[in-house]
Formats: C-alpha cells, structure tokens, sequence
C-alpha cells in the first residue's frame, strides 16, 4: 500500500486500513495531520474497489439499463407510450422532473449559502452535495426534453435565428425555466469543477507508479487539474472566484425553484395559481434534497467505509434542516386549505377537499404522512442520532415528496374546472421504468463519481483545521 | 517522471540546464508566513505554495485584494443588458406578438430571463478568467510539475520559491535566505530543455490546420447528417403520419368514410332555417312580408355586392336592368319585368321571399346566395325600380 517517496501516515494501518480517525472540524476525536487528511480521502480512490461496491453498481447499472430502454421506447415511439393524456398530460414526467430538480437544491444549498454562512461542518459533505446536484439535474433535465415529443431537437427550446423566423415567447414560464435550468446546470457544474481542480492537482503529484494505469492515471488527472500549482498568485484569485460563485449561486438556487413553480402558479388552473408556490417549492426542494443527502450519505459511508469523514454529527445537522423545511412543507400544505377556504373561491375549495377526500386522496395521505409527520421524529436527539432511523425516515420524505409534486400535477389535473372534462390518470410500465431507471442513473454516477473523485474537498477540508491557521493572523477565525 | 529523475542527477548536467528556482519547504503555517514576509522584501519574482489557501498570505506577500470580481460585475451586468436589448428588438421590431394581453414589451416579465443570463455569464466568465487567463492555464508544463517539492506542496508542506528570473536573484542569497528562515529541502529547480525552447502555441500552423479541418468536418457532417435525418424513422413521424384525407375510405368509421355527416340538427355558422316554408306560397310569402325586414344599410358597399351577385345570377333571366329581357332567347321562359306594380308595392322581404324559396319556374337561389347577398340583392331591385321611376328631389 505505501508508495515510495511519501511519508507514512498515522492514520492508516500498515494494511493500508483506517486506524481510528475522524474529521470533523468542529468535533475532532483525534486531530489528524495535513498529510493524514491527504491519504484518508485520496484511499477510496486509490485502493481496490470493495465487493459491496461492485454489488452497489451492479444494481443501480441495471436499473440505469432499464432507464435506457424506456428511453428508447419512448424515443422511437414516441410520449404516446406514457399515460399522459387529456386531461392529464403533464404527469410523470413533469412530476420526475420537479422531483429531481429539488433533489439537486440542497447541493446548492449545502456548497454556496452554507458557505457563506461559515458553517464548518458542511465540508465533509459540500462535495458529495454538488456532485449529487450535477447528478440530479441530469436526471431531471432529460423528462422536460422527451416531453416536448421530439427530443432530437432542444434547439427550439432556444431564441435563435431560424429559418421558421419565429422566437421563443420571452413572457412564457416554460422559457423561463429552460434558462433557469440550463443556467443551474452549468453554473453547478462551474462550481464543482473549481473546486475539484486543486484535489485533482493533489492526485495528480499522488500518482507516482511507472505502470502504464498509473501514467494513464497522472495524465487524466494532470489535464483534469488544468497544471494547478497551489501557487498563492492563484489561490488569491481562486479563493475570490470561490465565494463570488457562492454568491451567485446562492440566488440562483432560490431563482430555480421559483421559476420550476411559476410553470403551475402562472397557469390559471385550481390548486396550481396560488402565490404560496415559490416559497413552498424552495423549501420542499430543500427538504426533498437533504432528504436525499442523508438517504445517499448514509448508502456511500455504508459501502466505502466513510464513518471517519461523515460523521454522525454531520448527519445530525442535516436532519436538524430537514425538521426545520419539513415542518415549513407542512405550514405550506395547512396555509393551502386556509387560503382555499378563505378565499371564498368554489373551485378552489373544491380542488383541495378533492385531493383530500377525493379519488387521490391515497396520494396525498402518503403525501402528508411522510412529509409532515415523520420528519416530527427529529424533536428526539436520539433519534436523530440515529442512523437506521435518520435512513428510514429520509427515505420516506423521498416518497413523500415525490407524491407532493404527483398530487399538484394530477389532482388539478384530473379535475378542473367543468365535470364534463374530469379525467383519470393511469401511468404507463414504461413510465415506472423511467421513475425507477432515473434512480439507477442517480446511483450509478454517484457510485462512479465517490470512486473516481474525491469526496471530501482535500485543500478546504485542511483550511479548516486548527492547526492550519497561522497563529499571529487568525485571532478571528 | 522525466523531471523527477532530471532532479536526481541534475549534478551531472547543471551546466546544460536552466536555472528556473531556488524552492524550500516549510511544517508550519507561521513559518511560511514569515518566510514569505522576508522574501517579499527582497524578491519580486517569487512565489509561495500551500496545500490550502492561508489566510493572511495575500498581505504578507504585499499582494491586494484579487480584482476578479470586477470582471464578474463588469460581464454580467453588460451581458444582461445585451440581452435585455436582444429581448427588445425581438419584441418590439423583429417579432411583435401580443401575449396574453400584455404590452409588446413588458419588463416584468423578463426579470427572470435576465437574471439568470446574468448569474449564467458572470459565473462562467469568471471561473473562465481565472483559469485561463489570470492562472495561464492550462499549463502542464511548468518546471515546478513532477518535482517533490510540488508533490509535498501539494500535500501538507508548505513551499516558498525564489524565481532565477527576479533582478535581485543571486543562488547564494536566495539559499541564504532560506536557510535563515529554516526552510528544509532547499532543492534548486531547472526548466526541462524542451520547455526552455517554445512550446506549441495556438497559432502553430499544424494546430490552425487541425482546428480548421474539425470546423469543417464537423459542420459538414452536421449539415448533410441532419438534413438526411429528418426524413428517416423516428425523425419522420410528424411529416408521414396517418391522416383523414376527404375522399378517401376510413377504417376508423362505421361507413368507411373519412368524412362524416354533421350530427342532425347541426347548425352551420351564419345560417339561421329559413323559418316561413309553407306549401301555400302565396301565405308564405305574406308572412315573410309581415316578421322580416331587410337587415342591411344602404351603403355602397352592399350596392356593389348587390350588383356583382344580380349580374352574376340574376340577370341571365331577369336582364342587366330587371326588365325581364332574358339573354337565353326564349330557350327558357322569361320572367316578367321588375318594375311591374307589383312587384314595386312589395316589400323587402316579400322579394327575399321569393329568391329564397322561388316562385313559379323560378327555383330557390337559397344555395348560391347567402343570407346578407339576398338581402343585398334586394337593395340593388330597389336602387333599379327607382332608377326608371325617379323623383324629383334624386336630382339634387
């Protein structure tokens, strides 16, 4: 396990194994050199992949397979192999594609606004949570681009020159959100890739073997990390570009989720045109992500052994957020039937009694109980200390809101305005295989991306610990 | 690896190599930073690399505040208002639509728009200006790559190096300096003997030629590739799918026909039944005379429609003038004359009456004449009853 030329480490065992190690800025259980830092993350990287690993990836690349194939289906055939018919037609697909896209907000949120807040104990995590946006918005962006029936030309989702001498309706939500998406997408990935620069640079002078791997290894990584040098003359412009990224994308993730709900809220239909929509989405796509977090935090420390670098304390302060958003998701669906009520509006309250009490009434029980009561478990210390429990309880918030975005899109839906036009909503197999294919697709580029890249930022991780701040400068740190 | 093992045996060649630094390794955070406190005194050309960026370094090397963040400022708010100016011009002047009511240009509704074209371009500029052009990268191959200061840097050490560049730059000094300042690993650096000599640059001819054979392939391929594509399975479908066409046999229908019936009852648009339909023609054409009146003003306008549909229709039997001179040379009855007393005395609708219904050999001109042209027609018999019969206050 040693190579050559690099100093041991104290906190690995001759077998290369973690001797009793954890990093946790705030709670440090044994404080850790620079150099320990350096091998514990680089080791899920460079050491021989686990069994559990490969039994995690066989799964979720199957179930990306399964993706694929209805992608197919529904490429060559086309959207009439969904269930989305008059007058449901935004149905699964609309529904996914919400869904995901809040997953990725709590990336955004953990990695910019957390950031800028000095929360420390987001650096084991921020990361893993970007990475997980970039994942999450490429599952979520593909639904959109079927649904538009000819996926082969997203061009026309874009104002340019055509021959057709029309232009895209600068008025219209749904041109809103292809820039809103498209503008998180890249400003994500801009983020994410800043901050990979020096870890590559790190494996990069790391890799040292004379194999033809190791070399193809270095090489992949030197053009990965752009030649970074750790040059102050660099780090001064970096650290800056660090936070005015945080600064923009801290905006520009409370802007996407508003302009995902102004599809519903500028719509004049019952239960979709309410003003309550962009906060409500913020906070549920923040509640949803965390969820999604803890859910997937828990599955990676679980298979690469990661209990030293995420660490129950970590694992807590999500869930502290995720009673926090659940309990706003459940003022949100309270404030909902009040203004209905209020409002005096007959269709109004015809809508919410009717997703309560209606033909999708199951949807939203689900919808209620695991998005406002379960999360009510996290009062309990211990229980949010716990970890089979925190993974149980994330899981059903995952399903919770799944169902919250399924009984917005259908139950208006199904049920407007005039009897005469009511409807029902039957998904399709091949709409099941894309709901769980995306989860594949989820998984396996998260597996890929633990594997392949580091997890935990190597050079902001080391900025944090205490003894990295010179000691006549950092009295205010 | 090369520079690796160049640095091993960098004794036996020294005199063959360039001379790129003077570099040193420090343990502690508080020593580099006084280390480089000193170096900064003295050098220009130095530089100091730390696993992380140390708070406090950009003051002890007497660097400012990094500017970046102009350019950022500077490029998305004229980005946002280029596109504010794009979204202008295609509302206003290339495209005006009116939307949902609103005004061709409405601002409020392109905040959105604008601001993430705002946070897109400031972003990406920026993290695009500190890579490429403030950090010249990409850049692998500086002398500092491969070298185990680099690797230690890179790690937990923290590296100060003197540049041979710098004026003030003699190898005794700077390894002086060092020493005082308790540096470890005082290692010289030399620049590799290709990189000593220019490297590509982007306008190297094979680079040109490279990247002007990819532009045309590409959009060659793109060209020619999409406009086959559009008409291959599943591209296709909108423009070959399965339609009704008028004439043709339908399997989706009971009769096998594409067209179908209108349900009974069906009511076409503008046409009221024809309500005074009664087998005594005489009391039909009474009651007529009793419930309706003609609709139309007296404009030119309905006298040229008038007109244009008596010519066309009308007078073949009834003559240009309503004298009843028909044109087919007594192959058909002629009608009689239009300004017979009678037919002067009736009114309106008695006449719309008998164009819609007919009377004797005349048949129902219901179908070649709509409602608004009938009754225009019977404007244009009045204007020529009374162009035979005029009065005297018409020559005024």
């Amino acid at each position: 396990m040693q190579v050559a030329n690099r100093p041991s480490s104290d906190a690995l065992n001759s077998d290369g194994t973690i001797k009793d190690f954890a990093v946790e800025p705030s709670v440090v259980l044994k404080s850790p050199s620079l150099h320990d830092l350096t091998e514990v993350i680089s080791r899920p990287i460079e050491a021989k992949a686990t069994l559990k690993w490969y039994i995690a990836l066989a799964v979720s690349a199957s179930l990306l397979m399964l993706e694929m194939v209805c992608w197919g289906i529904s490429f060559y055939y086309g959207s009439g192999m969904w269930g989305n018919n008059i007058p449901v037609a935004w149905a699964f697909p609309i529904v996914n594609f919400v869904f995901w896209i809040g997953i990725g907000h709590a990336g955004t949120l953990i990695s910019a606004i957390l950031f800028l807040f000095r929360q420390k104990w987001r650096n084991g995590i921020a990361r893993f949570a970007e990475g997980m946006t970039i994942f999450a918005v490429m599952c979520a962006g593909l639904f959109p681009l079927f649904h538009t029936g000819r996926p082969w030309l997203p061009l026309y989702l874009m104002p340019y020159p055509n021959k057709h001498a029309v232009w895209v309706n600068f008025l219209s939500p749904l041109v809103w959100d292809v820039f809103a998406v498209s503008t998180y997408f890249t400003v994500s990935l801009f983020f994410w890739y800043t901050g990979l620069i020096p870890d590559f640079a790190t494996l990069r002078d790391r890799t040292l073997g004379k194999d033809l791997i190791s070399k193809i290894k270095k090489s992949v990584y030197s053009v990965l990390s752009l030649g970074w040098r750790f040059s102050n003359r660099h780090w001064r412009h970096y650290e800056r570009v660090y936070l005015i990224l945080a600064g923009l994308s801290t905006p520009l993730v409370l802007s996407v989720h508003t302009i995902v709900s102004f599809d519903f809220a500028v719509s004049g239909l019952p239960g979709w045109h309410t003003t309550i929509f962009p906060p409500y989405f913020v906070a549920g796509a923040i509640f949803s992500g965390f969820a999604m977090v803890v859910t997937v935090l828990v599955f990676i420390r679980y298979i690469f052994d990661m209990q030293h670098l995420i660490t129950v304390e970590t694992l807590e302060k999500m869930n502290k957020i995720i009673l926090l958003t659940g309990t706003i998701v459940g003022y949100a669906y309270g404030m909902e039937f009040f203004i209905a009520w209020y409002s005096g509006n007959l269709i109004e309250q015809f809508t919410f009694i009717n997703r309560a009490f209606g033909p999708y009434a199951w949807a939203y029980w689900i919808m209620i109980s695991c998005n406002v009561i379960s999360p009510q478990m996290f009062w309990f210390r211990k229980l949010r200390r716990s970890v089979p429990i925190m993974f149980v309880i994330s899981i059903f918030v995952n399903i919770g809101m799944w169902f919250e975005r399924y009984v917005i899109t259908v139950t208006s839906l199904a049920r407007d305005f005039l009897p005469s036009s009511w409807g029902w909503y039957n998904p399709t197999l091949v709409d099941f295989g894309l709901l769980l294919g995306s989860f594949g697709m989820f998984f396996t580029l998260t597996l890929l991306f633990v594997k392949f890249m580091p997890v935990v930022s190597i050079a902001e991780i080391k900025s944090v610990m205490d003894e990295a701040k010179p000691s006549h400068h950092g009295g205010d740190h | 690896m090369s520079k690796k093992a160049k640095n091993n045996a960098m004794s036996e060649n020294k005199e063959s190599q360039k001379l790129f630094a003077l570099t040193g390794l420090f343990d502690t955070p508080d020593e580099i930073m006084h280390a480089a406190s000193a170096a900064s005194k003295k050098y220009r050309k130095y530089d100091v690399h730390t696993p992380y960026p140390v708070h406090g370094m950009d003051d002890a090397m007497g660097l400012g505040e990094s500017p970046i963040g102009w350019c950022t400022l500077l490029i998305g708010t004229s980005c946002m208002l280029m596109m504010l100016g794009f979204i202008a011009w295609v509302s206003l002047v290339d495209y005006p639509l009116v939307w949902a009511g609103k005004p061709y240009f409405s601002l409020p509704g392109y905040i959105p728009i604008l601001f993430e074209v705002t946070v897109l371009t400031g972003a990406v500029s920026t993290v695009l200006i500190l890579f490429f052009i403030v950090s010249g990268f990409p850049n692998n191959n500086h002398p500092l790559h491969d070298t185990p200061y680099m690797q230690r840097t890179s790690d937990d050490k923290f590296g100060l190096c003197l540049e041979a560049a710098d004026p003030n730059f003699n190898e005794a000094d700077a390894k002086g300096l060092l020493e005082k300042m308790g540096a470890k690993n005082i290692q010289p650096v030399y620049y590799e003997k290709a990189e000593a000599d220019a490297g590509l640059s982007l306008t190297h001819p094979a680079f040109v030629s490279f990247l002007a054979f990819v532009i045309v392939g590409v959009s060659g391929a793109a060209y020619f590739g999409l406009n086959r594509m559009v008409f291959m399975v599943p591209f296709n479908y909108m423009s070959v799918q399965g339609r009704a066409v008028a004439q043709e046999k339908n399997n989706i229908f009971k009769d096998g026909r594409s067209m179908q019936k209108p349900v009974a009852g069906t009511v076409a648009r503008g046409l009221l039944p024809y309500p005074f339909k009664l087998d005594d023609q005489i009391k039909a054409q009474a009651e007529a005379g009793k419930y309706l009146s003609n609709p139309l003003p007296r404009t030119e306008a309905v006298f040229e429609l008038g007109k244009t549909q008596f010519d066309s229709k009308c007078s073949a039997c009834h003559g240009y003038y309503g004298e009843g001179d028909s044109r087919l040379n007594g192959k058909f009855p002629a009608p009689p004359t239009l300004h017979s007393k009678k037919v002067s005395e009736w009114t309106d609708a008695n006449i719309y009456h008998v164009i819609t219904e007919g009377q004797n050999v005349m048949p129902s001109y219901a179908k070649q004449l709509t409602r608004d042209e009938r009754w225009a027609v019977v404007h244009y018999i009045r204007a020529l009853q009374r162009s035979l019969k005029p009065k005297e206050t018409d020559l005024q």
